[in-house]
């Protein structure tokens, strides 16, 4: 019988039939899918275009004519005019925007007060030229006294190329940047990477006494927007700061400041996922190790490096990616230090120079895709590290090795309670230096600048919006990129896309999101200036670090999960919400909270954004700093971070209980 | 192949039937139509060495990576297209993939659940599978709080629950120690011929195979060397992959005689019947087991020449390793080369022929018992 | 069942309080946004007084400096936000008029203004409310402390005695540094403007980002010297800073607070309304109350802490001068400060 089946029958090729969860993952990678296109990569597309679009005088399409006296000449070019004189050299021709060249270059005999009257006309309709600031954009002969010709400046027409690219490269003062952000870059990364390790390593591996302590400051620059170590680096070490002496005559504006406020924001974002690197390892691997007589310090070297090497590397490059695009600090502290993602507000906000703010945007772009490939390389090597077999790491005591790490986070904590406490005192001074009197005057936001106390709730709708939106898309989307067999390209495409916004700068993503969103033709119009672009602004511009915590939980789970479940008949997302999600649990909430206490902390992302009725917490701290209001600025940060600390709070309380529930598995 | 099979089962009803299964990856050829009819309640035994395709060969069945091309009917029904969900398994793996934060009877409800079944019908089930597979009161406990192979027989239980009519065991033991290994094989057995659940296992444990499986398929670089019960397996190697693969064989270089003789160096051997064209390159194989002393030639000194179409010739025993039942004694002879070769000697023979290290003994080639084969590209 | 009950009426609460903040809103017949660079402390005040005679209108203010409020308008040029632009630097407006994004509207009673404070065409783009005037902030405190004379000049400013001790904002950031340079410019001609500045570099401790900062960090003694403008010392100087607001010699940039009309709005009549009133006398009183300068004929009186030869020394500010060759006075300025301020 089956020697005729055999003999007959051809062998048909397969067309593996979808299931109802194959078609659910698939509807669901399309609408993440869609989310990360319209919220970053069209945006993105729309601030590379401007990066390209150029400005340059068409000499070419101004025609004059000049009456001396004896009737009209014929007329001539500016091009004709220019060969002649080479007034404006071919390098000069390459503009902004907002370039103006005047008409009177052209005539080298021009004097106001001569009897010559002037015509002058655009040939083809492309460009403009101004009468004082009178826009005139038509074709027609316009005349005028030689008094009235001297107020005339001619407009640029606009085309696309790389002259932005050229002029950005030709500027000493821009490029420079390029070298002093990745200075400050790596040499934050090093030492903030370094403490976090440390940090994490004592609160995963001894039996220290006031762990939870420990974690809590720990966790405390990321409630706060990343310029206020700036202006407690002001009160501490300023001209009038309380321990200049400290640092020997050095200024603190300038590298000294960025780097340090630098180290003390982005703290808690590598110790977030060195910590999860760390807790994910096997006991089971300590346990040869013991018993293989390893030194404490062959075992640090042998298994736990290379156990938490994935999230090492990960942290670094979240570290080094989050100072080179953050802007607010170097700004408050960065004195005459230029940084990159300055430049761009400096360019956007000072020179209205869209155009070289993109440029300078696209420069930063780089660390983006040289992270990305880290990325990728490091993924490729990182074996799933934590089955459902292996057990979690319990610490043994160790007297001298917990007081070493006692003493370690003391120093540390020391510095982040420091900060911050600096910030409270400044806030609650008079008049710093000299009313020291304590006084709620600076509480006073309403007749300050920044949006008042009004800015203040609209910053805590922000949180609890994107907490809630962000937490879902974020896990989503890392358990379509984790979890799904198959399309392999698409899913790459994802991880690119889900890995692009940490190097983003959120000054251009904000732009970028101006480009895109406010365009008329855009069917998303009616998202531009509501609550709803700032969520969305802030999902994505935290997109990376969710993402990644997000993925770093899914990869412990078992491969074989989603085989089990549908050999038993049930959905994929009986599995996500009966194991999955209570597995990931602490990550999600991680992740719910990481996004709230950004959204309250975030200034960049959302300055170009805010409408009237939407203006920000953060963003008046930036105002009011930038206005001098320093004292202020501090105090609405304060207020940020108590908000922050009582939404840690709430989030603890629930989350115990909930923990409770879900993880009394880890315990063996 | 098929052909023999057909004729083996010609009556027995055919549970599952794949047909020229293909699997490509890219380039690469994980499965090369492979044919196979698996018999209700059978217990059939994917082996080979890693990256033979059996793992591949198991998924596609269960439809986790659904073949190129070639169908798998299931029950009489044309499953080769359909998602896992579509299908009926339950199915165990190496890493055994429990739910870490539920606990064991949780675990093993979790097919149950959402299912037609009432709430009192999954707590009977879930108790009687605990009973089942040994682990009664331990239905409370997290997964991380059992030994692997406690966990092993809570994950046997949880593909077991729905009652599928395919089992599906994807190295099961291989992650657990020997002893626990051995105890649980049995287990495994007794379960499965006790609910005669037609069962697919893969191994690369040819131990585990021979003693746990109703018919072995033996594969190597995606295609299926040979298919039997173990003894046939054992007994009737069908290529030399199987023969050197399967026990211990010892192995000679030489050339085809005619249909059933064979030479090594210049002694001929008389042999199974094979089809090899004559003076072709052959190597001639035999298991330690099979060859038979003999004791009239015991205590002479040296090993004599052999006889032309003797099968029986002196050797020179070389060595000797204890195995606790058994001798394993090693021997040389001239004409045969190099090639040493082991037989596998009782303690009284060993006694009683005097067989010590220096000595030679008369040994029998049985020509039954002779196997000559292609060489091999690979020989494993 | 009982804690499935509680979860539920939970989320219900939440979600109610979540959509009270987000529709909580007073109602009134017109929304108008407002975009402007006023200080903060005057916006309310402003409000509340024009709500007094038009009740039915609401302002709705986006508040920040003029280059952000600058930068947001251009942006957003093919689909403006705003109604009305409100008190923003007459120089910024310039720009924007460049551009085409204004309605003229010739406002009731602009007969009553000083010519040289609205826009010379038959319609006017723009109408200017007030004038802000730079000032130097001087901390006697500090000064005491480093023994620093009080400057009289602008080119006191570069004597070596202040090095380190003078700050002034990055006109690349600053409509106020742009001031400053621009009248420097004019004042001193072009080569000699660049000269002042060069010398000035020497003992500038650094730029800020913003016009106020200077002063508010002399005020706060951070730094001796603010390079700023005298409004903010005065408000400083009002809140108990132990400061003087010196006004150079040669005579000191000044530039127009000014309000113009969106083009493509569609609320013409308020936006109209609201332009009326902020030329009106009422409101000019009102900006009197901090600035010295209005554009109302004839009702200025002095205010607190100006020094009074404030008015004598503006300077003729030519503002085309300053719109068309301001490009190029920034890429210069960029070119011979910015490259130069890295720390040595």
């Amino acid at each position: 019988m089956t020697a005729e089946i055999t003999a007959t029958a051809s062998v048909p090729d397969i067309r593996p039939k979808t299931s109802k969860d194959d078609r659910t993952m698939i509807g669901f990678m399309l609408v993440i899918g869609l989310y990360l296109i319209v919220a970053l990569a069209l945006p993105l597309y729309a601030m590379l275009s401007k990066s390209f679009s150029t400005y340059s005088f068409e000499l070419g399409n101004f025609e004059f004519a000049v009456d001396k006296g004896e009737g009209w000449s014929e007329p001539v070019t500016a091009l004709a005019l220019n060969q002649d004189l080479q007034v404006v050299k071919p390098e000069e021709l390459a503009t902004s925007s907002d370039g103006r060249l005047a008409a009177t270059v052209f005539f080298s005999d021009f004097s106001f007060r001569s009897p010559t009257k002037y015509r002058l006309r655009q040939i083809r309709l492309e460009s403009s030229f101004l009468v004082g600031s009178k826009r005139i954009a038509d074709t027609e002969w316009h005349e005028f006294e030689s008094n009235q010709f001297r107020r005339i400046v001619l407009r640029p027409s606009s085309a696309t190329g790389l002259e932005n690219f050229r002029t950005y490269f030709s500027t000493p003062a821009l490029f420079r940047s390029i070298e002093n952000s990745l200075f400050i870059a790596f040499l934050s990364t090093m030492i903030t990477v370094s403490l976090a390790f440390g940090f994490a390593y004592a609160l995963n591996r001894s039996k220290m006494r006031f762990k939870g302590v420990f974690r809590l400051i720990a966790m405390a620059p990321i409630l706060v927007p990343s310029l206020l170590p700036g202006i407690a680096l002001v009160y501490l070490f300023g001209n009038q700061g309380m321990i200049k002496g400290l640092l020997f005559g050095e200024s603190i504006y300038g590298p000294i400041g960025i780097v340090i406020g630098s180290v003390f924001f982005t703290f808690p974002h590598a110790l977030i996922i060195i910590t999860t690197a760390l807790a994910i390892s096997d006991s089971r691997l300590y346990e040869a190790a013991i018993s293989l007589r390893a030194s404490r310090w062959r075992t640090f070297w042998t298994v736990t490096i290379p156990g938490a090497r994935y999230g090492l590397i990960s942290a670094a490059f979240v570290v080094f990616n989050l100072v080179i695009t953050d802007f607010g600090l170097p700004k408050v502290i960065g004195g005459q230090y230029n940084m990159l993602a300055v430049d761009i507000y400096k360019q956007v906000i000072g020179q209205q120079n869209f155009e070289m703010g993109a440029v300078v945007s696209v420069v930063l772009l780089i660390p983006a895709l040289f992270a990305f490939s880290i990325d990728r390389y490091v993924q490729k090597r990182q074996v799933a590290v934590l089955s459902s077999r292996s057990v979690p790491f319990e610490a043994k005591p160790h007297k001298r090795f917990d007081l070493i790490c006692l003493s370690y986070c003391l120093l540390v904590g020391i510095f982040i309670v420091g900060i911050i406490g600096v910030c409270q005192y400044a806030a609650l001074i008079k008049f710093w230096p000299y009313q020291l009197s304590l006084s709620l005057v600076n509480y006073n936001f309403d007749v300050m600048d920044g949006g008042g106390w009004a800015s203040y709730t609209n910053s805590i709708q922000l949180g609890i919006y994107t907490a809630i939106a962000g937490t879902i898309i974020v896990f989503s989307g890392a358990y379509v990129v984790e979890k799904t067999n198959g399309f392999f390209a698409t899913r790459s495409a994802f991880q690119f896309l889900a890995m692009m916004p940490m190097a983003i700068p959120g000054l251009v993503l904000g732009l970028a999101y101006i480009f895109f969103f406010n365009d008329p033709a855009n069917p998303l119009n009616g998202l531009y200036a509501t609550m709803g672009i700032l969520v969305v602004c802030t999902v994505t511009h935290f997109y990376t670090v969710s993402h990644l915590t997000a993925v770093t939980a899914l990869k412990q789970m078992d491969r074989e999960f989603e085989a089990v479940a549908s050999s038993l008949k049930q959905p994929f997302y009986r599995l996500v919400s009966r194991v999955t999600v209570p597995v990931c649990m602490p990550a999600i909430l991680d992740i719910s909270i990481y996004l709230f206490v950004n959204a309250m902390t975030t200034v960049s992302a959302v300055i170009f954004l805010y409408a009237p009725d939407t203006a920000l917490a953060a963003i008046a701290v930036l105002n009011m700093d930038d206005a001098g209001d320093v004292a202020p600025a501090a105090a609405m940060g304060m207020m940020i971070f108590y908000t922050n600390v009582t939404a840690r709070l709430i989030h603890l309380f629930v989350s115990r209980k909930l923990l409770q529930k879900t993880q009394a598995w880890r315990l063996r | 192949m098929s052909e023999q099979q057909a004729v083996n089962n010609e009556n027995a009803k055919h549970y599952l039937r794949i047909d020229r299964l293909t699997k490509m990856f890219g380039d690469f050829t994980a499965l090369d139509k492979v044919s196979l009819d698996v018999i209700e309640g059978e217990f059939i035994f994917f082996l080979g060495p890693s990256g033979c395709g059996k793992t591949t060969f198991l998924r596609a069945i269960a439809g986790l990576d659904i073949q190129t091309s070639g169908t798998v009917h299931q029950a009489g029904k044309d499953i080769s297209a359909l998602p896992p969900s579509e299908r009926d398994f339950g199915i165990v793996f190496q890493s055994y993939a429990l739910f870490p934060n539920l606990t064991c009877e949780r675990n093993i409800a979790f097919g149950l659940e959402n299912q037609k079944f009432s709430k009192a019908d999954i707590e009977n089930r879930v108790s009687e599978l605990l009973e089942m597979v040994g682990l009664p009161d331990q239905g409370k406990k997290y997964p991380a709080q059992l030994s692997g192979g406690q966990q092993q027989r809570i994950a046997l239980a949880r593909a077991l629950a729905t009652s599928p009519g395919l089992l599906l065991l994807d190295e099961p033991l291989s992650a657990l120690d020997a002893k626990v290994r051995v105890h649980l094989r049995h287990e495994i057995k007794e379960l499965q011929q006790r609910l005669s659940v037609t069962t697919v296992m893969v191994t690369h444990d040819q131990e585990e195979a021979l003693a746990m499986a109703d018919r072995i398929v033996v594969m190597n670089q995606g295609v299926i060397e040979q298919i039997g019960t173990p003894t046939e397996i054992y007994r009737e190697p069908s290529s030399l992959f199987v023969a050197d693969f399967i026990g211990a064989m010892n192995q000679f270089k030489g050339k085809a005689g005619s249909k059933n003789t064979a030479t090594v160096g210049d002694v001929t051997f008389a042999s199974q019947e094979h089809d090899l064209q004559q003076d072709t390159p052959a190597v001639i194989a035999i298991r330690p087991e099979d060859i038979v002393p003999h004791s009239d030639g015991a205590g002479s000194q040296g090993a004599t020449e052999l006889g032309p179409t003797e099968n029986t010739f002196d050797a020179l025993v070389e060595e000797m390793e204890f195995l606790g039942s058994f001798w394993r004694v090693s021997l040389s002879n001239a004409s045969l080369g190099d090639a040493s070769m082991v037989i596998d000697m009782s303690i009284n023979a060993v006694r009683q022929m005097d067989v010590a290290i220096g000595n030679s003994i008369k040994v029998e080639f049985p020509s039954n018992r002779l196997w000559v084969f292609p060489p091999g590209a690979d020989t494993g | 069942m009982i804690r499935r009950v509680f979860k539920k009426s939970a989320l219900i609460t939440c979600i109610a309080a979540i959509s009270m903040f987000a529709f909580a809103n007073p109602a009134f017949a017109v929304d108008l946004t407002v975009y402007t660079a006023v200080e903060a402390e005057d916006l309310k005040r402003y409000a509340e007084t024009f709500n007094k005679e038009h009740p039915d209108i609401n302002i709705k203010w986006v508040r920040d400096s003029t280059g952000i409020v600058t930068a947001k308008l251009l942006a957003e040029k093919n689909n403006p936000q705003a109604d009305v632009i409100w008190g923003i630097a007459a120089t910024s407006l310039l720009i924007m008029k460049a551009e085409g994004m204004f309605v003229p509207y010739k406002p009731k009673g602009i007969e009553m203004l000083d010519p040289k404070f609205y826009d010379s065409d038959a319609t006017p783009s723009w109408v200017g409310m007030d004038a802000w005037v730079a000032a130097v902030c001087f901390n006697t405190v500090e000064a005491a402390k480093y023994n620093l004379p009080s400057p009289k000049t602008w080119w006191d400013l570069t004597k070596p005695v202040y090095k380190g001790h003078v700050i002034m904002p990055n006109p690349n950031s600053s409509g106020t540094g742009f001031l400053d340079v621009s009248s420097w410019l004019q004042m001193f001609g072009e080569t000699g403007g660049w000269a002042y500045m060069d010398a000035l570099h020497e003992n500038i401790a650094r730029y800020t980002h913003s016009g106020s900062k200077p002063c508010k960090l002399s005020a706060s003694g951070e730094i001796p010297i603010g390079v700023s403008f005298a409004f903010r010392g005065a408000r400083s100087k009002d809140a108990g800073a132990p400061i003087d607001i010196i006004i150079p010699r040669e005579g000191i940039g000044w530039d127009l607070e000014a309000s113009a009309i969106i083009a493509g709005t569609d609320k013409l009549e308020a936006a109209k309304t609201l332009m009326d009133w902020s030329i009106s006398k009422t409101a000019m009183e009102m900006y009197n109350t901090a600035y010295a300068v209005v554009a109302y004929k004839g009702i200025a009186k002095p205010v607190r802490h100006f020094p009074p030869e404030t008015l004598s020394r503006l300077i003729d500010n030519d503002f085309d001068f300053a719109a068309n060759n301001r490009k190029r006075i920034l890429a210069e300025w960029q070119k011979r400060y910015d490259s130069k301020s890295d720390p040595k």
